[in-house]
């Protein structure tokens, strides 16, 4: 890590620690700023960041600026219409700006009886004081690389979630992170916790936004805790410039027998990286996770996953597609643990990716770690071009070489799409899709 | 319609096709019949454009183009239509949505305006009745879990909707029970008229029976050996391929 970063961040570490003194996230910040000084930023030489590490640490080479003061953002109104997703009438609408929660651009639409949102300080401060210092911070257990430090280091100014027991909440909550990059770089960290009561159910979409011609970085940490009967749907669409780059962490804890479906559509964008984990907590829980990457130009999408089974009988299905284009790179990394206790697992696992250029890769790998005997896990994973036969009997009927191809390209894309269960977010991420994969156009 | 002069072509390196002649006028029924790997479905993969065989010698006319210039989707915009011998599965993409598409891509290649939903509902309608597949095959996957004669059927229905000039039929018999046989030839024959030509390639006796040609051509090792009418096919069926390979052997030891 070199050294005038490292005084940089010390610097700032130290102005917010000042300037906030709570007991609770003081100490978890300085256990990340000194995780984060022993490890600094993750190379190639780590082997979770055998693929993105050398682009991760190339982008900290230039300057970013953290941006503590939420108070002084130039954001227009205007640039929260032109991110606005469809179903936005009947969505909390929650307003990051350079990863700071701004309430002032928030709407709330659901009854307080439902749900609880609030700034992450207050909560700690409040009625939720016993949840969040209960449950913020436990991705750091199992992240514990200097990124995921660096986030820790600054947690201020993310949101509080609570979904009150018995409470399916109707309106889904629309997360929108502008990041303002008119005159600097911008380093955005986001830290937020949602906690879903019993019996709850509550509908969660993250996008993002870079304003301004210099670059973003948004080094996220999301943790979501999962109560028994409750239902997670958790949706984040990237398709931001190609000067946005991300390492974004969602962590949901199923502490109680419970259902998460997680959904990560990677469309555009600089260089990004996805760890979606889900720790089964609880006998008995259920998720499903998919992914979806339309790669071109230099992209870099690396989706890390990691099902953790800890107690018996859970099920986990994970599906992730990738079409890659130019010269881009797809990562795939699928961790599956299966803990002594967790006797009767089903996991599953699938990566299908098609290549459409030369000068196309990606990198797939399944991980399963099973200390357990009487489960049920498999992987699977494809690399391919085009069926060529395919095309070829769509081009004999009349179709154009191009439509036929996104016909198929499409094809392969539609059930990751169809799991988005908001019907407007469906709709306009079909469009998006549709939209993206007729450009396409294959090399000879 | 389709003047094939001298056709040579070959697949890696290897020269399947040695000089094919052949004549097609409107209104007729041409059968190709020969042994296994004498080159039939190679001139079928050849007429539809199929891009792993290249053609090294000769031309082919279709309606006064040289269709070897054109890419596989233009010769079918320009009438020519290939029923596959071993139609392809797509997941995912409708059959319902694919058609249309394919219709009204071709409609815009000539300048037509797309069909509208009522009309493109009402010309399948019809269609569907003509080669009796249930609709419900239709807004399946395209192909996908179809059963051989499903298969064959699809083919025939996709020729019905694009009523393509010429049609070729690649082994369409193979693997059809005879009900299913006689459903498809039936669709053929109905979609016959003196403006249409067909192609039939096969093996077998089966199905010329049904469509009755008026031509039969035996291709052996990638060339035409002997033409004549719907008796040579009888013959052929009666004899097998053996007499015609005599007769070359004799041919050629003059």
């Amino acid at each position: 890590m070199d050294q005038i970063k490292l005084q940089y961040f010390g610097e700032k570490f130290n102005e917010l620690q000042s300037s906030n003194p709570d007991a609770f996230l003081s100490r978890l910040r300085k256990e990340g700023f000194s995780n984060f000084s022993d490890k600094g930023l993750p190379t190639h030489k780590n082997e979770e960041w055998k693929y993105s590490g050398a682009s991760v640490s190339n982008l900290f080479h230039k300057e970013y600026k953290l941006t503590e003061d939420k108070n002084q953002l130039p954001v227009m109104k205007d640039d929260i219409d032109e991110m606005r997703l469809p179903g936005f009438e009947n969505a909390n609408e929650l307003v990051f700006v350079n990863g700071k929660f701004v309430v002032e651009l928030s709407a709330i639409r659901s009854s307080s009886e439902q749900i609880v949102i609030m700034p992450l300080e207050e909560a700690e401060n409040g009625d939720y004081k016993e949840i969040v210092k209960e449950h913020l911070g436990k991705s750091n257990l199992f992240i514990n690389d200097g990124i995921h430090a660096l986030n820790t280091s600054f947690i201020y100014g993310g949101v509080f979630i609570y979904v009150n027991k018995k409470q399916e909440v109707t309106n889904p909550v629309y997360l929108y992170h502008i990041l303002d990059a008119g005159d600097n770089h911008i380093l955005s960290q986001p830290r937020s916790l949602v906690f879903i009561d019993e019996r709850s159910k509550l509908q969660i979409v993250e996008s993002y936004k870079t304003i301004g011609s210099m670059d973003s970085f948004t080094n996220e940490v999301f943790e979501i805790v999962v109560n028994k009967d409750a239902i997670l749907e958790y949706y984040k669409i990237q398709n931001d410039k190609t000067t946005a780059s991300q390492v974004a962490t969602t962590h949901v804890r199923q502490i109680g027998k419970s259902f998460a479906h997680t959904l990560v559509i990677s469309l555009n964008g600089g260089t990004i990286r996805n760890n979606t984990n889900i720790i089964m907590e609880a006998a008995g829980n259920e998720a499903h996770m998919y992914g979806l990457y339309l790669l071109k130009g230099k992209s870099h999408v690396d989706n890390h996953t990691l099902v953790d089974n800890k107690m018996p009988n859970c099920f986990s299905n994970e599906l992730y597609k990738g079409v890659i284009d130019g010269s881009a790179t797809g990562v795939f990394s699928g961790k599956i643990f299966v803990r002594p206790d967790a006797q009767k697992t089903n996991a599953y696992q699938s990566n299908n990716n098609i290549l459409l250029s030369d000068n196309a890769s990606v990198n797939s790998k399944p991980q399963l770690e099973i200390y357990a005997d009487d489960v049920k896990c498999s992987h699977g994973c494809t690399v391919g071009r085009l069926d060529e036969e395919a095309l070829f009997y769509l081009r004999a009927r009349g179709i154009s070489k191009e439509h036929a191809q996104a016909m198929l390209l499409q094809a392969f894309a539609s059930n990751i799409v169809e799991q988005i269960k908001i019907e407007p977010l469906r709709e306009y991420a079909e469009e998006l899709i549709t939209e993206r994969l007729s450009e396409v156009n294959t090399e000879e | 319609m389709l003047s094939i002069k001298n056709l040579h072509a070959s697949v890696e390196g290897k020269e399947i096709l040695k000089g094919i002649n052949l004549e097609v006028k409107a209104g007729e029924v041409h059968a190709i019949m020969g042994p296994n790997g004498s080159g039939k479905s190679t001139l079928a993969s050849v007429l539809a454009g199929r891009e792993e065989y290249e053609v090294t010698d000769g031309s082919v006319k279709f309606l006064g183009k040289d269709i070897l210039e054109l890419s596989p989707e233009d010769r079918a915009r320009e009438g020519l239509f290939l029923a596959f011998q071993y139609p392809v599965e797509i997941p995912g993409v409708s059959t319902v949505n694919f058609i249309k598409t394919a219709l009204n891509e071709k409609r815009k290649y000539h300048g037509e305006e797309p069909l509208d939903a009522v009309s493109f509902m009402k010309l399948m309608k019809e269609k569907m009745n003509l080669v009796e597949i249930d609709k419900s095959l239709l807004t399946r996957s395209i192909n996908e879990g179809f059963s051989g004669g499903e298969k064959k059927k699809n083919e025939i229905f996709q020729m019905a909707m694009l009523e393509p000039k010429l049609t070729i039929l690649d082994e369409t018999d193979s693997g059809l029970d005879i009900d299913a046989l006689r459903i498809v030839a039936s669709g053929v024959n109905k979609l016959r008229d003196e403006n249409r030509a067909i192609i039939v390639i096969t093996h077998y006796q089966r199905l010329l029976d049904y469509l009755q040609p008026d031509f039969v051509h035996v291709l052996l090792n990638g060339k035409i050996v002997k033409n004549g009418t719907k008796e040579l096919a009888l013959e052929l069926e009666e004899k097998g391929y053996d007499f015609i390979k005599e007769e070359q052997n004799v041919t050629s030891a003059i």
